[in-house]
């Protein structure tokens, strides 16, 4: 039976009068691809953002590795393993390509109080950024200023950063958001690539993507689940059907 | 007794000119996420325009409607033709052109008025006292003060809480975006909302006039206190600019009148004739330093 | 070290002021020695306020504060007689740097107009505590009965070496900021003014490193603080009216934000542009007398109209931001 590795109990956000996250329960198992699908609105981001503590919950817990997580804030869950990507691009503009990711290898490697050595001469920090790069397939565009880059090669940033954080866990918040059908094609083969390495959490809408990468899929509507199963068992299902998949198909 | 109650009066007339100051500008930072240090300049027109006009012409209401109508004018003025630029702007940007305004009003005043301060009377009907209670007689102006304030802050509170006006200048704050796509007329609105801060900036240097210092250079010295009015109270908030107004007001007037007799009874009187004024001009900082530790967003903020 | 052609000129600038004593003195102009070391105080004062403003994005409208304290340190020492310049300009240093700890911990926790509003009331608060203690001048200020002395290392009352001494301290400044905004430190405080969310979400806080600069800022400043006081040979509390700490501001955005030359172009600037205003013989003077007011118009023109101040003018360095 395979451990769990992030585990939300009782999960419960609130703004004002609307219930965005509304007493969720929710588990991912180790090594597996879990994906959350959802129409519009349903509060996929402001769960994802619970989990990785840029939000605080009104009520529930968060467990990562069977370690209670729920006070931790964003920089120590990051630094537990759990690495997050964001649905709106957030990467640095003004930064290269390759400074963006050895940031994110600088900020795993101890604390930052050294004030003399440029970071850009560390090869401790270079080196695993640009092969983080190669792997992602970005490597010859690691000089580029962020800015600058296509929008699709930017969402491959925002993976690189948080594969550079050598996670345990990854919160992927849309990751094809925004991509042409080629470029989400490329994107989705480079996930499956990090399936069963990687224990992947993937907010998506593009159902091609949920469906060839999720092992298991939790339907999120109104800030609740309303099914939570196998890939198979979810297109089954009626209510599903109903709330989400039916407007789809 | 007495002492305290007439200082403890002082206190709230200080407050209640606080936040006529820290409204406007709370309200104008809540809505147009504008930093305007050029604030305090309005205040000091207000102070300037209400005594010229009423050793000019004798007449003190003249003074009063003429003060504020000249400063609603001139703040007008200088939101349609320095401050729309910097709605877009970062702080930072809008920090150092605002300052570059304190320094062109500071001059232009200078230009008008001389640098020294100017002598800043009350006509006789104002002067006179009332006895609040057997033994406390109080000035009738500041009583006056008090009064004025209070009603502008239930007029403030009635506006924006029961009117159209005050509903949209709500939504404003938390959207602007979609206001002005609902076809409200953001513009208009903004340099309205402007439009009134100036109006209350005015009036209470109108109302301060008399009382303090009629110089170049008076709304930086208030516009600081301001501040920390805000900062105690929470930004963007009516209700946090009056308590924290309210509180600041006193605080710092009986931590002057009363900190350093209180000093003197457990160090030497040296000693407290040192430390006393020291310690109570920099009263309201600490209070402020201490809110900051305890509750960072201020005593009311404005958003959850 | 690789050179770019705005390190060349920066250089080349650093070589203009070393002529400037020999310049000043052909031309028997000793004024101008005066002016150009004013101008390299603040300009150091500015690039400790560029390292939080321009590179961490801090809006700090207090840091005037610390050239008060650096200048009341090395005045109160000198006022009870104490005129051992190591001690005198140590204490300034560690002075400013213990004040710039106990408001940053309370302040850079806070961002944004906060922040700015709270800076500044800090400010205040020195001033008014600087204008209450009577026994150091009060409102009037202090005369330094003795520049800070130095034995046979430097005579701070020979114009020449104190002038030199701060164009070797400026550029000794100019490179550690320089190596400090390159380093895994300055990188942080960069990518956190860049970027705050992402940086939170890779796993550092930027909230230590953040107040790490502010002191470090304090610190650098306390030092031109003391060299101020050392300048003028007067002590008032006016070193840290929140108007100076304007000035300071300014240098930083007229000379460019984040850029290692703009503190050194933005203080000149400024001073330049300040002494012009008041003296210039081609002017008239009814512009002498209300200087301010056309300062006051330039400042506003030139933020709402010259974004990327006078680094801008600069040579573009490649791969983006200056380091």
């Amino acid at each position: 039976m395979a451990e769990t590795m992030l585990e939300a109990r009782a999960l419960h956000k609130a703004f004002g009068a609307l219930a965005a996250t509304d007493g969720v329960d929710f588990e991912v198992r180790a090594g597996e691809t879990h994906a959350i699908i959802g129409p519009n609105g349903a509060g996929k981001t402001t769960f994802i953002s619970q989990l990785s503590g840029t939000l605080r919950p009104d009520r529930g817990q968060i467990f990562f590795a069977g370690e209670d997580i729920t006070s931790l804030a964003a920089p120590a869950r990051s630094l537990k393993g759990l690495a997050r990507s964001f649905q709106i691009t957030s990467i640095y503009r003004d930064f290269s390509t390759l400074d963006n990711v050895a940031l994110a290898v600088q900020a795993n490697a101890g604390h930052s109080f050294h004030f003399w050595r440029a970071a850009r001469d560390e090869k401790e920090l270079r080196e695993p950024a640009r092969a983080i790069l190669e792997e992602v397939g970005l490597g010859a565009r690691a000089e580029v200023v962020a800015a600058n880059l296509a929008h699709g090669e930017q969402r491959q940033l925002e993976i690189a950063m948080a594969l550079a954080t050598r996670p345990r866990l990854l919160l992927l918040d849309e990751p094809v958001a925004g991509m042409g059908t080629e470029e989400s094609q490329r994107m989705v083969e480079f996930l499956a690539t990090l399936k069963g390495r990687q224990t992947i959490v993937l907010v998506e809408h593009d159902m091609d993507a949920v469906f060839s990468l999720a092992d298991r899929i939790s339907v999120l509507v109104y800030g609740r689940i309303i099914a939570s199963g196998s890939p198979e068992q979810i297109r089954a299902n009626p209510e599903v059907r109903a709330a989400y998949l039916g407007e789809e198909t | 007794m007495i002492l305290v109650l007439e200082q403890f009066l002082n206190g709230l007339q200080l407050g209640v000119m606080l936040f006529l100051m820290a409204a406007g500008l709370t309200l104008v930072f809540g809505i147009m996420n504008l930093v305007n240090l050029a604030h305090g300049s309005l205040y000091m027109v207000g102070a300037y325009l209400a005594t010229y006009v009423y050793q000019s012409t004798g007449s003190f209401a003249l003074g009063v409607a003429l003060g504020l109508a000249g400063t609603l004018v001139v703040g007008v003025v200088t939101e349609l033709v320095a401050l729309r630029t910097l709605y877009e702007r970062d702080h930072l940007d809008q920090v150092l052109a605002t300052f570059g305004l304190i320094l062109i009003f500071n001059e232009l005043i200078a230009l008008l008025w001389g640098r020294s301060a100017i002598y800043s009377t009350l006509p006789a009907y104002l002067q006179d006292h009332v006895e609040l209670l057997p033994g406390l007689r109080y000035p009738l102006f500041r009583l006056l003060i008090i009064m004025v304030g209070l009603a502008v802050a239930g007029l403030l509170w009635f506006v924006v809480a029961r009117t159209r006006l005050g509903m949209l200048i709500r939504a404003g704050a938390s959207n602007r975006t979609m206001v002005a796509a609902l076809g409200v007329n953001i513009r208009l609105l903004y340099t309205l909302v402007f439009g009134f801060g100036a109006a209350l900036a005015g009036l209470a240097g109108i109302m301060a006039g008399p009382i303090y210092s009629v110089q170049p250079g008076m709304g930086e010295l208030v516009l600081i206190q301001v501040f920390v009015v805000i900062v105690i109270g929470g930004i963007g908030s009516i209700r946090g600019a009056l308590a924290g107004a309210v509180i600041v007001g006193v605080v710092d007037t009986l931590g002057r009148a009363f900190l350093k007799p209180m000093l003197a009874t457990i160090t030497t009187p040296t000693a407290a004739d040192a430390a006393g004024p020291a310690l109570a001009s920099m009263l309201i900082y600490l209070l402020m330093a201490v809110v900051l530790a305890l509750r960072p967003e201020g005593l009311f903020p404005a958003r959850a | 070290m690789n050179f770019s052609a705005r390190t060349l000129i920066l250089l080349g600038f650093l070589l203009l002021l070393a002529a400037v004593p020999a310049l000043a003195a052909a031309f028997k102009e000793p004024f101008y020695l005066d002016l150009f070391r004013r101008i390299m105080i603040f300009a150091i004062a500015a690039l400790s306020l560029n390292l939080i403003l321009g590179y961490g994005g801090m809006v700090s409208f207090g840091h005037a504060a610390y050239l008060g304290v650096g200048a009341y340190a090395v005045g109160i020492l000198a006022h009870h007689g104490i005129h051992d310049g190591f001690l005198q300009w140590g204490l300034a240093i560690g002075a400013s740097a213990l004040v710039a700890l106990v408001i940053g911990a309370v302040s850079v926790r806070t961002s944004g107009i906060y922040f700015i509003m709270i800076t500044l009331a800090f400010t205040q608060m020195l001033y008014y505590l600087g204008i209450s203690i009577k026994e150091y001048g009060g409102d009037d200020g202090l005369r330094l009965a003795k520049l800070s002395q130095f034995g046979d290392l430097v005579d701070l009352s020979n114009p020449t070496a104190f002038y030199y001494l701060v164009l070797g301290l400026l550029t000794l400044l100019l490179l550690l900021v320089q190596r400090l905004v390159n380093s895994r430190f300055g990188m942080v405080i960069r990518a956190a003014k860049s970027n705050e969310a992402r940086t939170r979400a890779i796993g550092l806080s930027p909230y230590p490193y953040r107040l790490a600069a502010f002191v470090i800022a304090g610190a650098i400043c306390g030092l031109a603080g003391a060299l101020l006081v050392n300048q003028t040979a007067y002590l008032t509390p006016d070193f840290m009216n929140w108007t100076r700490s304007g000035e300071l501001m300014f240098m930083v955005i007229l000379g460019g934000i984040g850029t290692t030359a703009g503190p050194l172009l933005g203080a000149a600037a400024l001073l330049l542009l300040e002494d012009l205003l008041q003296g210039w013989s081609l002017l008239p003077t009814w512009v002498h007398r209300y200087w301010q007011l056309y300062l006051g118009i330039i400042l506003v023109l030139v933020v709402l109209f010259a974004k990327r101040g006078l680094a801008g003018l600069l040579p573009e360095r490649k791969g983006g931001k200056d380091g």
